[in-house]
């Protein structure tokens, strides 16, 4: 099991940085999934997290310049780490004037993945550092957990309001409820619920538009297709999930969609030029 | 005492003040014939640091010689006189700094812009002298860089981190960060800076050591001569000598003096005073990590999950290190003077040592007698009496 990146180019490595950062501030620990053409951070639904799973997709010529691994064996060519996130993207942070930043598994005291990168100085010999962030190997046996997540089979789908100001409203919200009820429907309509003994606030969006899944998104034709594009679908959520999710987004996103499984599950899809993150908050009752 | 300091001398005093407050809570004020010493060591003794004005950096400088006078404020009340830097370099004129012997009060006037005058009166408390006994001459590895460089190094190190590790060899000096053994060894992410010596104005390591200290404290210093551009000297000895770090220009001397964690003696190894070197860590040698060994390994565990299939982290020789450093409990206080305790050098890097942090040696300057006494020689004449002491 072998694996190594080199990173030269100084926009790749910040994308790479704040792809990292964003993943650190969503969950302290995550699975880091690397394939040959791909690398995944992935957090499966648990009760811990309060059911909340993750799955981020970065194809790694976008950010690589040379990248080599060999995974577990010829058929199960992938290798699944258990890493703290929040440690990559410390590492990351201080060498963004690099010169080169390789990226290695290795075994050390325990297995790490090494970053080392060359600074650049006034002298003749490059400056070295490097950090060495203690990884867990996950076995075969449990990679059935970290698998992609299949589509849900959505009641709604809606492209979301812009980021910032979804976060502006759900951090006053917070203050008031720890719940939250999201609803749309299909005419591009979206309202942002809470609800306490003493006051309801909702907050409406229009005009927002709807993502054409086209066919083989409703898949069984039916009740996406004859839906009423007035009528609204919900899911209550923990209302701290939402901020978080929403907190740790560092640059605007090309698209930004969530589907809504009625009173199920709340699928936030955001897609960047270079990384793909879908993140899922169960409903609560 | 009077003196006057004017101009852009305010705001170098006022970056002094608050470098020294990174260290202790406590200011100690020392007016002297060759200037004002400001002083400030914390609470274990493990780090001390002192700044020393020149007559000539002040427009006025005069004490009533023959005065022995020291005291001690709350740093924080001085750190209140110049609170804003940006302000004192805007508006401050001049700041005049003026003894009340008998209301036992330090006076700092500061005289603004437009004719503003701002008077602080801070009372303080009699002290004993502080004065920490080091002679950076005699040790073996002297390094001097632009505080750039330094500031580049530690900006690696997250703000938390405790204690940092210096190893140095002839051309070479790496800084990592040092992990304590018995906490999550195997969960602590490692950080390795490696600097060449071309990097330094001035490198001459004589001795191969490798020494630990906090970094929190030295970041005080680093602030202060990163603003004044001073280049900054390190002084490195052997592991247990306190490692010292000091900006000079014609008008101010900064010492600032950190402990440095020593072998303890009883896993001293009978090595040779002074021959042996300690190696430094070798390169990261990235083509040998062997991971397959290690997956057949856990493939065929029996382990639960992720977080268990690791194999069992290397049990290791000693985990009754006390970091606390021997002063708290039997060693110096600061006027009572005293040996310090005298050890072999240990350099042996393969085990790891069951270690603690010395704590500073202030006071005595006698000559280096028995190496293998291990307790303090409390045959001394005390000279001043244990009067207050803080806790």
């Amino acid at each position: 099991m072998k694996f190594r990146g080199k990173i030269i180019d100084i926009a790749c490595l910040n994308h790479f940085t704040r792809v990292v950062t964003t993943i650190s501030k969503l969950t302290k620990m995550c699975v880091l999934r690397l394939t040959p053409d791909n690398l995944f951070f992935v957090l499966s639904g648990k009760v811990a997290n309060g059911g909340v799973s993750m799955w981020c997709e970065l194809s790694q010529a976008n950010f690589f310049e040379e990248y080599q691994m060999e995974g577990v064996s010829s058929e199960d060519n992938e290798i699944c780490l258990e890493v703290t996130p929040e440690n990559l993207s410390r590492a990351l942070k201080t060498v963004q004037n690099a010169k080169a930043v390789k990226v290695k598994l290795t075994k050390k005291h325990c297995p790490c993945l090494t970053i080392a990168a060359e600074l650049p100085t006034l002298s003749s010999v490059s400056r070295v550092v490097t950090h060495d962030v203690p990884v867990d190997v996950i076995p075969r046996r449990l990679w059935h957990e970290f698998k992609e997540p299949s589509m849900p089979d959505f009641d709604v789908s809606i492209y979301l309001p812009p980021l910032k100001t979804m976060k502006n409203i759900v951090d006053r919200m917070k203050n008031l409820s720890n719940f939250l009820v999201i609803e749309a429907n299909l005419n591009g309509e979206m309202n942002l619920k809470i609800e306490t003994d003493l006051v309801s606030v909702t907050t409406h969006f229009r005009d927002l538009g709807n993502p054409p899944w086209g066919d083989d998104a409703s898949q069984d034709g039916g009740p996406s297709q004859s839906r009423d594009p007035e009528s609204m679908v919900e899911a209550r959520v923990d209302i701290r999930r939402l901020q978080q999710f929403l907190m740790g987004q560092q640059v605007n996103p090309s698209k930004a969609m969530c589907n809504i499984v009625h009173q199920s599950v709340l699928h936030l899809i955001l897609l960047h030029e270079d990384m793909s993150l879908q993140y899922f908050i169960p409903a609560v009752a | 005492m009077h003196c006057i300091v004017t101009g852009g001398n305010v705001k170098v005093l006022a970056k002094a003040v608050h470098s020294l407050s990174r260290i202790g809570d406590e200011l100690y004020v020392e007016p002297q014939e060759d200037g004002l010493a400001l002083r400030s060591v914390n609470s274990s003794r493990s780090a001390y640091a002192c700044f020393l004005f020149a007559p000539l950096f002040f427009s006025r400088y005069s004490t009533t010689s023959g005065d022995n006078f020291r005291c001690k404020m709350a740093i924080k009340s001085v750190q209140s006189v110049f609170r804003s830097l940006t302000t004192l370099e805007k508006t401050v004129e001049k700041c005049h700094i003026d003894l009340d012997k008998q209301k036992d009060r330090l006076t700092f006037t500061l005289h603004c812009k437009h004719g503003l005058l701002k008077t602080h009166n801070l009372s303080f408390q009699d002290s004993e002298s502080l004065q920490a006994v080091f002679d950076k001459d005699s040790y073996a590895n002297v390094f001097k860089a632009q505080p750039r460089l330094l500031v580049d190094t530690v900006i690696h190190f997250p703000p938390s981190l405790e204690e940092v590790t210096v190893s140095v060899s002839d051309e070479r000096m790496w800084v990592r960060n040092h992990v304590e053994e018995e906490a999550e060894a195997s969960k602590a992410m490692l950080t390795e800076l490696c600097l060449a010596s071309d990097e330094f104005d001035h490198f001459a390591a004589q001795v191969h050591n490798s020494v630990t200290f906090c970094l929190k404290e030295l970041r005080g210093l680093l602030v202060f001569a990163e603003s004044t551009g001073l280049p900054v000297s390190m002084y490195l000895d052997e592991p247990g000598s306190p490692v010292v770090l000091s900006v000079t220009d014609s008008v101010l001397e900064g010492n600032f003096v950190l402990a440095t964690l020593s072998d303890d003696p009883s896993l001293r190894k009978n090595s040779s005073k002074g021959a042996h070197t300690a190696a430094p860590p070798p390169p990261d040698d990235f083509m040998n990590d062997d991971m397959d060994s290690y997956l057949i390994a856990m493939d065929t565990s029996i382990a639960p999950g992720p977080s268990n299939t690791g194999p069992p982290p290397p049990s290791l020789a000693d985990d009754t290190r006390s970091k606390r450093p021997a002063a708290v409990s039997h060693k110096a206080r600061i006027r009572i003077e005293e040996a310090e305790e005298e050890e072999e050098e240990t350099d042996d890097l393969d085990r790891l040592p069951n270690k603690k942090f010395r704590s500073l040696f202030f006071g005595s300057v006698l000559p280096p007698s028995s190496q293998l006494s291990t307790q303090p020689m409390t045959s001394q004449e005390v000279l001043a009496s244990d009067s207050e002491e803080e806790t």
